[in-house]
């Protein structure tokens, strides 16, 4: 039995009438990796909020490392790493400084802090920019800085929101190294994330959020078995009303499940091959035919739709 | 309900020292240079025609007065302008509360480093005023109390005003109806009797008067005199001093 390092109950959040987390519940377990996934305004920022005790739960359970977040906040504090979405390093700090009065926050003392804070930036790579200023880095090497701060005091849960959001590919796959490593080391992590292909890279379970609630749990692969199978067969259907109407009727039979996206239908199957024959046989009149692996974008988008949300 | 630590708040206090000892050059014009000036101009300029005030050389009554306002200024500067860049632009002090600090660690701590700041600048404007002869008396090292004292008061209402405005423009309005006519009518340049009783009644009621007679008592030798003004300023420090705690918590803390 794995130990739980988050334990969410019924957990609520409400901001005057708006409520932003709604009875949702959860486990987080040591050395796992777990995703919070979800539009804008779905409640993932502030349920990582209240595990860092930042934002006091309404009504509900949270317990991190066993302790209640509304009477321990410090105790918590003390084993957390947390890594802000925007930066928030100590603009007039070099580098070094910044992790140095970082790790007086957690009780290190000056030479103990000397040393972490060599080690890490050799970790992220940034021995080399140790006395430079913050203006003076690259947005990825912010974001590498930001993580070995959050990693000052070995804590033993680290939490990301969006750790790679605005980065370039080079950079995101450096922070996602890191990461990787840090789960080896056994650092329990909870991240947000937008790009479903950094949960599928990174996380062994997801949660799926929409207004405020939990409305799929388990790791990607087996949520994109269990809502959109494994594979989906993309239609491109010709732009006139008749065109769509005939496609409309046949692939109902055809499929468990299909949904319209614009001039595609996307039809979620197992069985991916007998779907294009059938599609092929039936001569229907559509421009291309298109077979892919099914992600966990499907799925997001199966479960909380393709309106645009602010 | 407030969760304040000692040595959080020190903690706190030691990260802003680390930062101002890398940019304290930039901010010595306006809290330091400028009280000089004020100083040049007026205790020399002015002071060639109006000899003696209260049978004090006008030149040591102007001084005593400006190391007041340094000092008020230093912890002014500090807890507005500087306090809301790391809070609203740099986002540090949302940082800083996912530490084992809390809000009010950081309130408190701000309000504690205004406070040094105030007692650095009062003190080194003093240290120059010295060499024009304005220091009377060795009370006058008792100023860098009375100016870290001065200085929470000032710093416990800026950084309250910090924590209540929704932008950095207002500042102009915390300075042009506070700051300034604190500095104008507190007695620095010119004593108050020429005024209607009402108008010394109002400044008996501000701050920055009771921190100017504090400084001229001591530098004159005056200590019991200069304690009645300290004990003023202490106890409303102390009682303001939970305020910005209280509201920054509001800000950060959710």
């Amino acid at each position: 039995m794995s130990v739980t390092v988050v334990e969410a109950r019924d957990l609520t959040k409400r901001f005057g009438a708006i409520t932003a987390v709604d009875r949702i519940s959860f486990d987080v377990h040591a050395g796992e990796c777990f995703g919070f996934l979800g539009p804008n305004g779905a409640g993932k920022t502030t349920t990582m909020k209240m595990i860092y005790c930042v934002a006091r739960p309404t009504s509900g359970v949270l317990r991190v490392f066993g302790m209640d977040v509304r009477s321990h906040p410090r105790a918590i504090k003390r084993h957390l790493g947390v890594v802000h979405q925007a930066t928030t390093l100590d603009e007039a700090l070099t580098v070094r400084e910044n992790l140095l009065v970082y790790a007086r926050y957690y009780g290190l003392g000056w030479r103990e802090a000397r040393e972490r804070a060599d080690a890490l930036l050799a970790f992220v790579e940034l021995s080399g920019r140790a006395d430079e200023r913050i203006p003076n880095l690259s947005g990825g090497m912010q974001r590498r800085l930001m993580i070995a701060r959050a990693l000052v005091a070995n804590p033993r849960l680290l939490i990301l929101d969006e750790p790679t959001t605005g980065l370039d590919p080079q950079a995101r796959h450096a922070v996602w190294d890191r990461l990787r490593q840090l789960k080896r080391a056994g650092v329990t992590q909870i991240l947000t994330t937008h790009y479903m292909e950094e949960a599928e890279q990174l996380c062994d379970r997801v949660a799926i959020m929409d207004g405020g609630r939990i409305v799929a749990e388990g790791p990607p692969q087996a949520l994109v078995e269990r809502y959109v199978g494994r594979e989906v067969v993309e239609l491109q259907v010709a732009q006139d009303g008749a065109s769509a109407r005939v496609v409309a009727e046949e692939i109902r039979a055809l499929a468990e499940a299909y949904e319209w996206d614009g001039g595609r239908v996307l039809l979620h199957t197992h069985d991916g091959e007998r779907l294009v024959h059938q599609v092929r046989s039936l001569g229907l009149p559509v421009k291309a035919v298109v077979l892919r692996r099914a992600t966990l974008e499907d799925v997001f988008l199966h479960l909380t739709g393709r309106r645009l949300r602010e | 309900m407030m969760d304040v630590s000692l040595t959080g708040v020190l903690l706190f206090w030691q990260r802003n020292l680390l930062i101002f000892r890398k940019i304290f050059l930039t901010a010595l014009p306006e809290n330091f240079l400028e009280p000089i000036l004020y100083l040049v101009a007026l205790g020399l300029g002015l002071g060639g025609f109006v000899r003696e005030v209260q049978g004090i050389p006008y030149v040591a009554f102007v001084a005593t007065g400006l190391a007041a306002s340094a000092a008020m200024f230093g912890a002014t500067f500090e807890c507005t302008y500087n306090a809301y860049v790391q809070f609203a632009y740099d986002r540090s002090y949302d940082a800083i509360v996912t530490t084992p600090l809390s809000a009010e660690d950081v309130a408190v701590g701000e309000v504690l480093w205004g406070a040094t700041r105030s007692a650095l600048y009062g003190s080194a404007f003093l240290l120059v005023a010295a060499l024009f002869g304005v220091v009377r008396s060795w009370w006058a090292l008792a100023l860098p109390f009375v100016f870290f004292t001065s200085g929470i008061l000032f710093s416990a209402t800026a950084l309250t005003f910090t924590a209540l405005t929704p932008s950095i423009d207002l500042f102009t309005y915390y300075f042009s109806l506070w700051i300034t006519p604190m500095f104008l009518f507190s007695g620095i340049f010119f004593p108050l009797d020429a005024f209607p009783a009402w108008v010394r009644d109002v400044a008996w009621c501000t701050p920055l008067y009771h921190v100017v007679r504090a400084t001229r008592a001591f530098a004159f030798g005056n200590p019991a005199a200069a304690l009645r003004e300290l004990l003023w300023i202490g106890l409303l420090a102390f009682a303001l001093l939970p305020i910005p705690a209280i509201l920054l918590r509001r800000r950060l803390v959710h």
